[in-house]
């Protein structure tokens, strides 16, 4: 619907192109602006909530029906806060880095389809253009850590700096994979060529609620070995525990933001959600089908097309379901510590999505028919490279102890 | 007994790191980064600050400064009757204020050479058992808080410490500053029904436990952590005149409800866990196998626990004669003992209290040089400090 | 060891177990303590102290008052936040009231001292404790008036002991009262025998010195119940060192309780009397008391 209305506004807008860019841009960034803007709240609330149940509390109720509207209190209380710069702080980077974290995490999303038609930027080099500009992530939060002029800053900043760097690579690695697969970076087409087109269309409502599943790409062992490296990665990449160590707060404070507070704060908060969204979303368009899912036809239209849940439905719905995985995760875990993390990056991670890469080349050139063997040969050469390289790592991976008693 | 106050408060910072050697680099001009950790810092227990040079993120230097919370405790014992000081104890380690208690009503019974009857001798056990299983609760909590959990574990802990809690309350009007024991006994009987939901909470722990050392025990992440990280040879343990679980941590078997068997601890026959390595992990490990023995003895306490009065013969003026006395018991953080010198009136003399936090604290640099940053911050939990007894 | 991350797992089985326990009955019952505070009511257990108030009998607040300004409590408070100031009649005379009697709750902790060292009974823990008040120095400082609580309201929150202390205090007024029977019946007969009794009485209420003449004075010692046990002891304690009184002379040390316990059973002989205010007179008015008194009552 969207989508049609920005079509007719291009329409009548034909005359002026200049113009018509700009109305075209505008509307396809705001609706995405504030929908992620309200899906941070949500999140906020989401994980809020979470947390709670998961440690026996009940978690904020006082605002709205069971709290929901908490985050707008929260927003209007970082609004009106005190906004502190040191005095020997590099103000200029210190207000511009908050604004960078958001502004890259946000171009992040204009590569995302989210619905049939719903990318905001459709270029067909889009996997590209994602890493890059998560990559000015890394830049944003030393900026942070630097200009503060704090030491806990500091070190948060290059804690940042090191993890982000180092995980990017199997965060990257494990997207080749994909993209070798489906041979293009255009999101759209990786999405497209997780539907098995023959049942997808069929009309028997089985075989088409069954087409939209199958042909995710974390069913083939490279794409389900390829998405837990990708999603470790994205827990990195996203500071997210247990790699939270940029902000690490038993150790140093608040990491990068210890100096920030009130709206900059807000922002960074923003900033890092958003930046998560996007790396989910990501996730969710290589590995786990975009915003394909079980669908019907609906019993108005003889389209054997046309779909009951809208996609972009289904999307939000795998999308929060990670959120909720990431959330259970930061509610059991502990934190890596830095020498371990890097260890763990470089040790265990880069060679899996390595072999990974070749299984997936390797798989590439078997023939039809031999699929399934070779697909169940992978799974297993795959664990047990996973098993050797953890076997590998025992050295510095101790097992719990049996202890004595003294009368 | 002053040997902490020589090893920490007093020493003039070390100007060679000891036990690491830095880095040789050749070309760039490199500085070590000077953090001072706390007083107001997240993870330091209370108002602890520690002065750590890094060199990067590793720890070459490390100067524990405290006294933020000296609350004078001793001295103004001194101006005071024996009673008078009973409830100040509470506030020492606050977790366990009913091992405080009977640290301090153990020397003044000892001054006077009264006897307890055999029912405050129970309660007392029963009581000391419970404030264990609160303390080391805690205290795992918070470690696993320090390492960067999102206190799931540390609520987990305060759910089951609430549960003792309400026991406390219940049998003595406070919950955390429970004042409950006195020369000769205890302040009141138990009330009734008192016994049986304390059957309860015991019945209920170990189930508690299992789940909690599923959360915790094998996961990978605190194995790496903990694991060889601060570890406390037994002879620098024993010199620096550690107790508690911290030593036998380190492998050393010293358990004062042992040793002293003070109390009626002689009739229970429990179990005391030993570490092998003294790293973090075992004292984390020491400490959630000592709940288990805690529970071994609470139950066979109850079960014994006889009639009788709560009170013994205590005379109606507190006066002790001159002469002086160390009375000690096997707090949940190691030694705790008080040491009481009587010119003869009612007020004490002297009056000295051996924390063992503050003596577990000073071997803290030892254990950090050459860690990284986020060890420090561990290892200052596995410690178990709690900064109302260090400073006093 | 397995594959690495299988200890995880647990971990994150467990955090889910809890997390789905919370929203059923039977595991919300264990795993979701929080008590919605101002909405769920009362939360406070039958033991529970806070902070001290004075209890009154009957229905007059000042006149039922049990407090007769002894001032043990004020010695005996270990930081120190009671105050008190005995109360004067016309005649220039202090009665058994305080006039003053001030506890600073920003100060108390609720230590349950004052208490046990009471021996009328006359102030006891209360389990209130929604204290929060705008001004933080003078709101929470509370005077007598807003100390006396009648009895009804301590039988109500604590019934068990108010019971027990009840019947502490009818037992002792019981002794007293044979006690004073007793000695009336002595005094009448020593005056009939001889009139260096009357002298004596005379010169006590002249010049009481605070424990000699009542060691003198013979003394039915009554029973103390077991509870007043600690009480006196710890009571006695408080008597300074400078006192000539022998170190372990339980005689001596009960002496201020004997005669605070026959002014409470309102004893309308004047030696009793005035026996009091020559004590208080004697050490200084408020913070230099508790310097006094370490020096010794004299």
């Amino acid at each position: 619907m969207l989508v049609q209305f920005a079509n007719w506004v291009q329409g009548e807008l034909a005359c002026s192109p200049a113009l018509a860019k700009i109305v075209g841009i505008l509307l396809a960034a705001v609706p995405l602006a504030t929908v992620f803007a309200l899906c941070f709240a949500f999140t906020t609330w989401l994980e809020r909530k979470g947390l709670a149940r998961i440690q026996n509390r009940i978690g904020p109720n006082r605002v709205g029906p069971f709290g929901l509207f908490q985050p707008i209190a929260d927003g209007i209380k970082m609004i009106t806060k005190e906004d502190i710069v040191p005095r020997s702080s590099d103000h200029f980077f210190h207000l511009i880095a908050p604004l960078l974290v958001l502004v890259s995490s946000m171009a992040c999303l204009a590569f995302i389809p989210f619905g049939l038609g719903m990318t905001m930027s459709p270029i067909d080099t889009a996997v590209v253009f994602f890493f890059a500009i998560l990559g000015m992530n890394t830049l944003a939060v030393f900026l942070a850590g630097w200009a503060s002029r704090n030491k806990y800053s500091l070190l948060g900043g290059m804690r940042a700096v090191a993890q982000m760097v180092s995980y990017e690579i199997p965060l990257v690695l494990s997207a080749v994979t994909v993209v070798m697969m489906v041979g293009s970076l255009d999101t759209r087409e990786i999405v497209g060529a997780q539907v098995v087109e023959g049942w997808a269309t069929s009309e028997n409502s089985g075989l088409r609620f069954l087409g939209q599943i199958a042909g995710w790409h974390v069913f083939t062992p490279w794409g389900f070995a390829g998405f837990i490296i990708f999603f470790i990665a994205a827990l990195a990449e996203t500071n997210r525990s247990p790699f939270d160590l940029p902000e690490a707060e038993s150790e140093i404070i608040a990491g990068y933001v210890t100096e920030y507070s009130g709206f900059k704060f807000a922002l960074f908060f923003l900033g890092e959600y958003i930046g998560a969204f996007a790396v989910l979303g990501l996730a969710i368009t290589l590995f786990l089908g975009g915003w394909n899912g079980p669908n019907f036809q609906p019993w108005w239209s003889s389209d054997p097309h046309a779909l009951l849940i809208p996609g972009f439905v289904w999307f939000f719905f795998k999308m929060f379901v990670l959120m909720a995985v990431l959330i259970w995760i930061r509610g059991t875990l502990p934190r890596l510590r830095v020498d371990q993390l890097m260890s763990f990056a470089w040790k265990f991670l880069l060679p899996l999505a390595l072999v990974n890469v070749f299984v997936a080349g390797f798989l590439f050139h078997v023939a039809k028919e031999d699929r399934v063997w070779a697909s169940v040969a992978a799974f297993v050469f795959l664990y047990l490279v996973a098993k050797g390289l953890s076997r590998m790592n025992q050295s510095d991976a101790p097992a719990p102890r049996k202890y004595h008693f003294a009368e | 007994m002053t040997m902490e106050s020589s090893v920490v408060a007093g020493s003039e910072p070390t100007v060679e790191p000891r036990g690491f050697e830095l880095i040789e680099r050749e070309g760039l001009e490199t500085n070590l980064l000077e953090v001072s950790m706390g007083p107001h810092h997240p993870s330091t227990h209370g108002v602890f600050r520690m002065d750590v040079k890094l060199d990067g993120e590793t720890v070459t230097e490390l100067r524990p400064v405290f006294g933020y919370l000296h609350r004078n405790h001793e001295k103004l014992a001194e101006d005071m009757g024996y009673l008078g000081s009973m409830p100040f104890t509470d506030r020492l380690d606050y977790f366990c204020s009913m091992t405080n208690n009977w640290a301090y009503a153990l020397a003044g019974e000892k001054m006077i050479d009264l006897e307890v009857p055999e029912r405050a001798e129970y309660v007392r056990v029963i009581m000391a058992e419970l404030t264990r299983l609160v303390n080391h609760i805690m205290l795992v909590g918070f470690f696993v808080n320090d390492l960067g959990a999102l206190g799931t574990p540390l609520l987990y802990a305060l759910r089951e410490r609430e549960k003792i809690l309400d026991l406390f309350e219940w049998a003595s009007g406070a919950r955390m500053m429970c004042n409950y024991m006195r020369f000769g006994g205890l302040r009141n009987d138990l009330p009734e029904g008192w016994l049986t939901k304390c059957r309860e909470v015991v019945d209920a722990f170990p189930y508690f436990l299992d789940e909690y050392e599923k959360l915790l025990v094998e996961n990978e992440i605190i194995l790496v952590r903990t694991q060889n990280v601060g570890v406390l040879k037994p002879e620098l343990a024993i010199n620096a005149g550690i107790t508690g679980p911290m030593l036998r941590a380190s492998g050393v078997n010293y358990d004062l409800r042992k040793v002293d068997a003070y109390g009626v601890y002689d009739r229970f026959p429990f179990r005391v866990p030993m570490g092998e390595v003294g790293d973090c992990y075992d004292r984390f490990m020491v400490r959630i196998l000592e709940m288990r023995e805690s529970i071994k003895i609470l139950r066979q306490a109850m079960d014994e626990l006889p009639e009788g009065p709560i009170m013994g013969e205590a005379p109606r003026v507190f006066k002790p004669p001159a002469g002086e006395i160390y009375g000690r018991i096997e707090g949940p953080k190691g030694e705790l003992g008080f040491y009481l010198v009587s010119d003869g009136t009612a007020k004490p003399y002297r009056y000295r209290v051996r924390p063992p936090s503050l003596v577990n604290l000073t071997v803290l640099e030892d254990l950090c040089l050459g860690h990284k940053v986020a060890d420090a911050v561990v290892i200052l939990g596995s410690v178990d400090i709690v900064l109302g007894e260090v400073d006093r | 060891m397995d594959l690495l991350g299988s200890g995880i797992f647990k971990g994150m089985a467990v955090t889910l177990k809890n997390f789905a326990m919370t929203y059923f009955d039977r595991g919300r019952k264990e795993r979701l303590p929080t008590v919605q505070y101002p909405e769920a009511g009362d939360t406070v257990t039958l033991f529970t102290r806070n902070f001290p108030f004075l209890i009154y009998d009957g229905e007059e607040e000042v006149d039922g008052m049990r407090c007769v300004a002894c001032q043990i409590c004020e010695r005996e408070c270990p930081p120190a936040c009671i105050y008190i100031v005995k109360e004067k009649d016309e005649n220039g005379k202090f009665v058994k009231r305080p006039k003053v009697f001030d506890i600073d709750v920003s100060v108390c902790m609720g230590c349950q001292i004052c208490v046990e060292v009471c021996p009328f009974d006359a102030i006891v823990m209360d389990s209130e404790f929604e204290y929060s008040k705008e001004d933080r120095f003078g709101d929470l400082l509370f005077n007598r008036d807003e100390l006396l609580k009648s009895n009804d309201y301590y039988h109500k929150i604590h019934p068990e002991e108010a019971q027990a202390r009840d019947a502490n205090l009818a037992a002792k007024k019981a002794a007293d009262e044979a006690k004073k029977k007793a000695r009336e019946e002595k005094a009448a007969a020593a005056a009939a025998a001889k009139a260096a009794a009357e002298k004596e009485a005379s010169e006590k209420k002249d010049s009481p010195e605070a424990s000699e003449p009542v060691a003198e004075e013979p003394k039915a010692e009554p029973a103390a119940p077991s509870e007043n046990h600690a009480k006196a002891e710890s009571e006695a304690k408080e008597k300074p060192a400078a006192e000539e009184t022998p170190v372990e002379e339980p005689a001596a040390a009960t002496d201020e309780t004997e005669d605070a316990k026959e002014e409470s059973s309102g004893g309308s002989e004047g030696k009793e009397t005035s026996e009091e205010p020559e004590e208080t007179a004697g050490s200084g008015e408020d913070d230099e008391k508790k310097a006094e008194e370490g020096e010794g009552v004299s």
